[in-house]
């Protein structure tokens, strides 16, 4: 499998898919305890 | 002393734009730059002239960024980093920011320094050092989109996004 940092394309998709894993994790599991 | 916090945002803005500024110069530019110019064996004048500078205001941009978001966290500087009731979110963009931090210092500085011959190190070594920074760059560059979002929408702007 290649490494998603080794394009600039697939580095935005891995921090947009980074940020929307971390806003469900405060939201429902930190903000929402 | 109501301006003090103030003060610390505006530092905090402009350290970050600085250091976030040449991280992405560094992916977006420089990198494919580099490529382009061993090819035609004018990648000298980058790394003789313009990566040295660009390193040094890249890591200690990172360091005065970190520094003024501690003081503008202020009190609540523990709540955030354990990620306590209303820090929380504000807490994963400074735990971001410091992971980013390290990676600055300990990845990509020591690692730079290599690569543009100011330390000695073997063309072996070399080509290790070269994988490690770009990777805690593009490493970077990736924490850097959920980090933005959660300084933007950590503290002051939580209820826009349902923190």
């Amino acid at each position: 499998m290649k490494n998603p940092l080794d394009s600039i394309s697939g580095t935005v998709v891995a921090g947009l898919v980074l940020t929307l894993a971390l806003y469900l994790i405060v939201k429902h599991v930190l903000v929402g305890a | 002393m109501d301006f003090l916090p103030g003060i610390a945002r505006w530092a905090h803005l402009v350290a970050g734009i600085t250091w976030i500024g040449l991280l992405y110069y560094f992916n977006l530019v420089q990198m494919p730059a580099l490529k382009d110019a061993g090819a035609d064996g004018t990648a000298a004048g980058i790394t003789k002239h313009v990566a040295p500078r660009a390193l040094f205001w890249f890591r200690w941009a990172a360091v005065a960024t970190w520094v003024a978001g501690a003081w503008l966290l202020g009190k609540g500087f523990v709540d955030a980093f354990l990620l306590r009731d209303a820090y929380a979110a504000i807490g994963v963009g400074a735990w971001l920011g410091t992971i980013m931090l390290f990676n600055v210092w300990v990845l990509i500085w020591p690692n730079q320094q290599k690569i543009l011959g100011m330390k000695p190190a073997s063309d072996a070594e070399k080509a290790i050092a070269r994988r490690v920074a770009m990777l805690a760059s593009r490493t970077n560059m990736m924490l850097s989109i959920p980090m933005i979002f959660f300084m933007a929408n950590g503290l002051s702007h939580r209820a826009i996004v349902g923190l």
